[in-house]
């Protein structure tokens, strides 16, 4: 069968009665920050209370978490990721992709449709959907794409798409390059108030591309993609915005330019929002020396003036949101000529560490990083998570912030193993992934 | 002095010793090729092959010649890289050839890297014999043992290297050299034909031929490839010519003991003039000639000969 159905049958198994206790609970969505315990009932967060409060009655049949040390935090939001099916499931399937997810803290995540067929319809929605719900596990948000085919000339059915369960529209992967095109999307998307999501590239000035520009590419002989394709689109589509009234989310910013544009629309009070994947705020295209093809991906690596413009974009909160582009390519993908390789990397598993790198360098805070993970993009998306009050579904990851280890890319549950980290020294380490009071992970 | 390298990937991984030891060496090898018996033991028993990706007459010729003058079995393969998994077959053809056993695997491919992923892969030596723009290192080998020849020192020389730098892996890998060597290298074309960053390399830019090669005492002409001419690189062939094809009357406002250097096929009329080809300026065939001498060294140095007498 090439659509199998199985069933994980830990998602069949009733939610549990979890107490989590002793942790530092951080819920950026209600400004809590300080020890709790949390227990939870039937799928939902029952109870929040200051330690050793929740009555003793509650408690009865809870398994006990003890979280001493650890850091209790909403689950985390993957806005960005490719999950290949339907159509490439030697890269990754839905059921490998959550298992990734829940291993890298995360209890959602939102499908980029450049699958084959592409999710341009209904039905590919609702396959994805399906497939999800039988056996994901972590919740899983199409974002159908804009055009037809990812073909840049006409739009999809967004109204019916909506209907189906889309949380936005892009064409990742590709950027729409029509303005016409881009001007209707945003004008239309308005009536769903979803946001439209740009890869913001000009494949005119990238064509053949497969590094940035730089004396890099210069010293390498690798043909580069210049930061102004990224600057140029992002340009082009904020100057859409006034009109359309629709929202602009730019996806994977990775350049000083780029940034810099979203920061002067978002002082104008315009509808911008963007994302920044781990990789273009750790690494540069120092990194692609040596040719190792898990160091391409699109946009590229930047110079260190852009990483250094991005952390400058997320301190200052010009970047909304972390996402990584999980995006899983087999071996025969990548162990190929640098300028044939596909581009991108696996993200899912590596972004904690990679983020809490941040919070050592004080570019960010510990909790401005669980929100840019979980409230940030709940509120941007719309989605009734990144959440812990009570009453609210039980997605919760809790985390060792100050775990040591290397990464090692065998031990990822991603179907494939393309990341660029591996070996890696990094602290902070995933101890629990918690979905509708289901433990989907956990790593002693 | 041993050779302290496997595979010879680029001039940059290359220290000012291993670049003086290649010359040095390449000296007695050329040698070699001057008797009427044109052939020593020294590789005998040795297998290398000759894997091009990409079309060569000259550059294979030279790998082809320089192992049989040593006596290695010397084995010519043409890869294909028109396939649709191109790049599988390029892992699947080394492996494929690695369990026959060579001892070195000289490499051509169009793209950049490709030699340094097969290092990584397999056992032999590897040389690098051109990936994409990046480094042609034994073509910057041989420049440099032409150069020798007729300058006292490399210190101090100026080299101008006129052409499409953007897509010369000739003029990468002559720029790390000579930079090395303690050269100064100043790089001449239109600015749609000189990489961003070019700078950082350690180099002077121009955008003025006569301007350049006023105090020059290399010259180094690339190959104007007419496949370029239809994108958006320069207007036109006839407009390029003008601009930065050398001719006698340019050559005037050089040295008068300038050399002229190119790593050939040359484009006749385009980039040089023929009475600059002609003239005793010109050195193209001897840069052929130290090309055999050049690689016989590198096969040499690269399995291990260093101690014995190559002769």
């Amino acid at each position: 069968m090439l659509h199998e159905f199985q069933v994980d049958p830990r998602l069949q198994e009733a939610p549990l009665k979890i107490l989590i206790k002793g942790g530092r609970l951080i819920d950026p969505a209600n400004g809590v920050d300080g020890p709790h315990d949390l227990l939870v009932d039937k799928g939902k967060i029952k109870q929040v209370s200051r330690p050793g409060q929740i009555a003793e009655p509650q408690l009865e049949g809870a398994k006990i978490i003890d979280a001493t040390g650890l850091i209790v935090s909403p689950g985390f939001l993957d806005m960005h990721v490719h999950f290949r099916e339907p159509g490439h499931e030697y890269k990754e399937t839905i059921a490998t992709g959550c298992l990734s997810a829940v291993a890298g803290g995360f209890t959602g995540v939102a499908v980029m449709p450049n699958t084959n067929p592409v999710n341009d319809n209904r039905s590919v929605t609702e396959l994805i959907l399906a497939q999800s719900k039988a056996n994901g596990g972590t919740h899983v948000y199409p974002i159908p794409a804009i055009s037809r085919g990812l073909k840049g000339e006409q739009l999809t059915d967004m109204a019916e798409l909506a209907e189906a369960g889309a949380i936005g529209f892009s064409d990742d992967g590709r950027p729409v390059t029509s303005n016409e095109l881009m001007r209707r999307a945003l004008e239309y998307s308005r009536m769903f108030d979803l946001p439209v999501i740009q890869h913001s590239e000009v494949l005119d000035l990238t064509a053949g591309g497969c590094m940035n520009e730089g004396p890099i590419s210069t010293e390498l002989g690798l043909k580069g993609m210049p930061t102004e394709a990224e600057d140029i689109m992002v340009y082009r589509d904020i100057a859409l915005l006034p009109k359309t009234g629709g929202r602009l989310h730019v996806a994977h910013i990775s350049s000083a330019g780029a940034v810099d544009l979203v920061r002067q629309a978002k002082a104008k009070g315009l509808s911008v929002t963007c994302e920044v994947a781990p990789h273009h705020f750790i690494l540069t295209d120092e990194s692609v020396r040596g040719f190792d093809t898990n160091t391409k991906m699109s946009p590229p690596l930047r110079a260190n003036r852009d990483v250094e413009a991005v952390k400058e974009g997320m301190k200052d909160g010009t970047i909304d949101i972390i996402a990584t582009d999980h995006a899983p390519h087999a071996e025969l993908d990548k162990q190929v000529e640098y300028s044939c390789a596909a581009f991108g990397i696996v993200g899912l598993e590596t972004a904690l560490p990679l983020s809490m790198e941040m919070v050592a360098e004080k570019i960010i805070t510990l909790p401005s990083m669980i929100d840019m993970l979980t409230a940030r993009p709940a509120k941007l998306f719309k989605l009734d998570k990144g959440n812990l009050a009570e009453g609210k579904d039980a997605d919760i990851t809790i985390f060792d912030p100050s775990a040591e280890y290397k990464i090692d890319i065998t031990r990822f549950k991603s179907k494939s193993k393309n990341s660029p980290f591996d070996g890696r020294q990094v602290k902070g380490k995933i101890r629990y992934t918690i979905v509708k009071g289901k433990i989907l992970f956990s790593e002693n | 002095m041993p050779f302290p390298h496997k595979d010879l990937l680029g001039i940059g991984q290359l220290s000012k010793d291993d670049i003086l030891t290649i010359l040095d060496a390449t000296e007695s090898f050329k040698e070699i090729s001057t008797r009427p018996i044109k052939k020593v033991p020294t590789l005998r028993g040795r297998t290398i092959v000759n894997l091009f990706f990409e079309p060569s007459t000259r550059t294979r010729t030279s790998f082809e010649i320089a192992g049989k003058r040593l006596s290695a079995d010397v084995i010519n393969v043409t890869g294909s890289t028109s396939s649709v998994t191109k790049g599988e077959s390029l892992l699947d053809t080394a492996y494929n050839l690695e369990a026959m056993n060579p001892d070195i695997l000289v490499v051509r491919h169009s793209a950049s890297g490709v030699p340094h992923m097969l290092a990584q892969k397999i056992n032999c030596s590897v040389i690098n014999a051109g990936d994409g723009a990046h480094e042609h290192p034994t073509q910057a080998l041989l420049d440099l043992a032409t150069i020798r020849e007729h300058k006292e020192n490399f210190d101090g020389l100026k080299v101008a290297i006129v052409g499409d730098i953007t897509h010369s892996r000739v003029a990468r890998s002559n720029i790390l050299a000579m930079k090395t060597l303690g050269m100064t290298v100043t790089v001449v074309g239109p600015p749609t034909l000189i990489p961003v960053g070019m700078e950082s390399l350690g180099v002077r830019v121009s955008h003025n031929l006569e301007e350049a090669i006023a105090d020059a005492d290399v010259i180094m002409m690339l190959r104007i490839q007419e496949e370029r001419h239809n994108q958006t690189s320069f207007p036109s062939l006839r407009e390029y010519s003008i601009l930065f094809g050398l001719t006698a009357e340019k050559l005037k406002k050089a040295k008068e003991d300038v050399i002229i250097l190119h790593p050939g096929p040359v484009n006749r009329g385009v980039e040089i003039s023929p009475d600059v080809i002609e003239s005793g300026h010109c050195l193209i065939l001897n840069q052929v000639n130290n090309g055999v001498a050049v690689r016989m060294t590198l096969m040499y140095l690269l399995l291990g000969g260093a101690d014995e007498n190559p002769n």
